[in-house]
């Protein structure tokens, strides 16, 4: 017992002080909210779209849009640009309420709403959801996970993952969804009790990720079920994840620019 | 061995070159081999350049650390190997599904991902199979997931129950299907990359090592010696999170509270090293044909070694509490055992093979990169229980930790990257990389456009889900969450 307090004493208080502090430190390398300056584009180029693995950046009249939801963050677009059109910058707050408003383009340089009414007034101090993983590579499931240590400490607002989807207030889900997982999802979903909401967490679960267009998966949750929020990444930083769900059930405020 | 091509970790080889006997003589030399004097590290079917389909084996040599090749060419149906090479079982299981080849007189012949055929036949619906079933009074079945109570990927779990105890568990995956190793056959193009570091998300390191060697071997490209250390660092930063990660989550399932909370908090540390070095806690996008995206330089060394005295300081506080603690050592020892000749027998890897005492470790056995140069002892322990495989994971943490140490202090010269040419046409290569869940392999084959005629991959996962469900037999149903996080194996990885 003694050896477990002076254990407890070493390991320190490691709780971060987010939201109410400062956002935990993230690494230099950190790919963040694209940044697109459409006026350094040069006409008719075309090299960033070519580029891209998923069909996220599209070059359009007047300069290029990248849709967070399809991106792997992967920066072959800023690489591929000589003029520096597209930068990945270190604003984590990726997520939003409306599919069509992770589309980056010149005229949306910052984070898009993620607040739903309905989830403020039932679920901002008490929010328990069902995860489900659908076909996802494990990582969007660990980011999702890593909420719950005492590092990020998501139960301090409430929020927590439960066993059973009877108990839960909505689903969180990862992955494409695979066909294989189509049913056991679609079950899973009836299960919990109305009113729900369902959150699509990760590039595959919001577009299909890397595997869009697969006959093996559908291209994301909002193919099967009505989606509440997403949070794109490949996968997601745990915080791009918290601060998702934080400003959806109105935990902590909208961005100004929003 | 005699008669076979014997190569080494990831060489390029012309598929012409690859010996190929009948189909009969081909089985006998496995019969022979395995599990005596050789491990089936693959058995697959490929396409061959004359059109016809071919059995492929690669075999590594118990004795001597080899590697070598035989091919078979084979039609709609052989007799199957699995009733004298228990190592063959899954592997067989998977050609006939995706390739329609029957090995008559299998003795458990059903589907392992519920996928399609490569032909384009759809499989059966998931979950309908002819499930193994024990009759008698009093016995019951216990049938769980695919959806399960944790934040963990899905699988379908039937265990046969008298009372209490396990008779029987079968595993019947295929739920994270998505279909990685058809796409990768049109590459390698724009998404190839991305498929391999999602083939397993936690182990995109452990895969994309051994992508990446594969496609320099092809394609005669020779790395730095400074980006095959960033690579091992990375590797080592890898295994060092899921295996503090781990032990936290073996502590969790037995209740001690404790080292669950502080390694939770612990493996974090480790990712977000991997994420000072690439941006991504993953190590996404590091890892590139011809060498690394990001370098070390003085500066990131010296943080990453502060980190990481920090992190040895906290696990070794959280950890050895665990082990101390009588309560844990009462639930972990004794539960899930695997004895060294079934371990053998069904060919188990990685850190579940050496909590049976199998001294198997490709950085050991195949070294490859920087590991040709940094010996990292093999951790084995005995028991082939529970305890076995979570001491295991401690002693393997330690190692890396002097690894990492002795690696950034005195980081290598070099450039990052190397320029990578075009692959040559009817090339095969087999690459082997050690993933913190052991063996991950590779087999790249090339057409005669240098696209690929296949890409196989085996995650460690492939061989150990049969492991799991031997750990369980006879065991209480209560156990089951502990046995099944001892070995931690994964799903997308199986599932492909």
């Amino acid at each position: 017992m003694l050896d477990v307090l002076l254990t407890r004493l070493k390991q320190k208080h490691r709780t971060m002080a987010y939201p109410a502090g400062p956002s935990p430190e993230l690494p230099p390398r950190f790919a963040g909210r694209p940044v697109i300056a459409a006026e350094l584009c040069s006409e008719g180029c075309r090299e960033c779209a070519a580029v891209c693995p998923t069909a996220a950046v599209q070059a359009v009249a007047g300069g290029v849009r990248l849709d967070m939801g399809r991106c792997l963050f992967c920066r072959a677009c800023e690489r591929s640009c000589s003029r520096q059109a597209i930068a990945f910058g270190k604003d984590h707050r990726l997520s939003a309420g409306r599919r069509e408003d992770l589309i980056v383009g010149a005229e949306r340089p910052a984070a898009a709403p993620a607040r739903h009414a309905l989830a403020e007034r039932l679920f901002k101090r008490s929010f328990k959801l069902r995860q489900v993983s659908a076909g996802g590579c494990n990582a969007c499931e660990a980011d999702s996970n890593v909420l719950g240590t005492l590092a990020w400490d998501m139960g301090r607002f409430g929020i927590q993952f439960v066993a059973s989807p009877r108990h839960a207030d909505g689903l969180l889900i990862t992955g494409p969804v695979t066909r294989n997982m189509l049913l056991a999802l679609k079950k899973t979903y009836e299960a919990v009790p109305s009113p729900k909401v369902v959150i699509a967490v990760g590039a595959c679960a919001v577009s299909g990720g890397c595997y869009a267009g697969h006959p093996e998966q559908c291209d994301g949750a909002a193919a099967v079920l009505p989606v509440d929020l997403f949070i794109p990444g490949c996968p997601p930083h745990p915080l791009t994840i918290l601060d998702g769900l934080l400003r959806f059930i109105g935990r902590i405020p909208e961005a100004a620019a929003g | 061995m005699r008669g076979m091509l014997s190569v080494y970790n990831a060489q390029a080889v012309r598929i012409s070159d690859c010996p190929t006997l009948s189909v009969e003589a081909f089985s006998e030399v496995l019969v022979r081999e395995v599990p005596g004097r050789s491990r089936l590290v693959a058995l697959l079917a490929a396409p061959w350049p004359d059109g016809s389909m071919h059995l492929l084996a690669v075999l590594a040599g118990l004795a001597d650390d080899s590697l070598s090749l035989l091919a078979a060419p084979v039609g709609s149906q052989y007799s199957s190997l699995t009733p004298a090479v228990t190592q063959a079982h899954w592997f067989e299981r998977e050609i006939a599904e995706v390739w329609g080849i029957q090995p008559l007189g299998h003795p458990w012949l059903k589907p392992i991902r519920f996928q399609a055929s490569a032909a384009g036949n759809p499989g059966p619906a998931i979950g309908i199979t002819d499930f193994f079933s024990m009759q008698g009074e009093e016995v019951h079945e216990v049938a769980v997931g695919p959806v399960h109570a944790g934040v963990i990927e899905p699988g379908h779990f039937r265990f046969q129950c008298h009372g209490e105890t396990v008779h029987h568990l079968e595993i019947s995956l295929g739920y994270q299907h998505r279909g990685v190793e058809r796409a990768l056959r049109s590459g390698p193009d724009r998404r190839t990359q991305h498929y391999i570091e999602t083939l397993a998300g936690d182990t995109s390191i452990g895969h994309a090592s051994a992508w990446c060697r594969a496609m320099e071997q092809l394609a005669g490209t020779r790395v730095s010696p400074r980006a095959m250390a960033i690579r091992g660092i990375a590797a080592e930063l890898e295994r060092l999170a899921n295996h503090i990660g781990d032990l936290g989550a073996l502590a969790g399932d037995v209740g001690y509270l404790p080292t669950l909370s502080f390694c939770g908090r612990i493996r974090g540390d480790a990712l977000n090293m991997t994420a000072l070095i690439c941006g991504n806690r993953f190590g996404r996008g590091l890892l590139m044909p011809g060498g690394v995206a990001q370098d070390i330089d003085g500066e990131l060394a010296h943080t990453l070694l502060g980190r990481l005295d920090a992190l040895e300081s906290d696990t070794r506080g959280a950890v050895e509490l665990m082990f101390r603690a009588p309560s844990v050592l009462s639930r972990f020892e004794g539960v899930g055992t695997v004895s060294a000749a079934a371990a053998r027998d069904i060919g188990l890897v990685g850190p579940a093979a050496r909590a049976s005492g199998l001294e198997i470790d490709v950085r050991q056995n195949f070294p490859y990169g920087i590991y040709r140069f940094a010996y990292i002892p093999v951790c084995t322990g005995a028991g082939g229980d529970c305890f076995a495989r979570a001491h295991v994971r401690w002693m393997e943490v330690q190692r890396s930790i002097e690894f990492l140490r002795e690696q950034l202090r005195q980081l290598p010269g070099g450039v990052l990257q190397q320029p990578m040419g075009n692959l040559p046409p009817d090339r095969l290569a087999v690459s082997l990389s050690e993933g913190w869940r052991g063996e991950i392999v590779h087999v790249a084959m090339t057409d005669s456009r240098g696209m690929y005629r296949l890409y196989k991959v085996i995650d460690p996962s492939f061989h150990n889900w049969f492991g799991l469900a031997c750990a369980l037999r006879n065991q209480q149903i209560s156990d089951f969450p502990l046995c099944n996080k001892s070995f931690n194996l994964s799903y997308c990885g199986h599932d492909l």
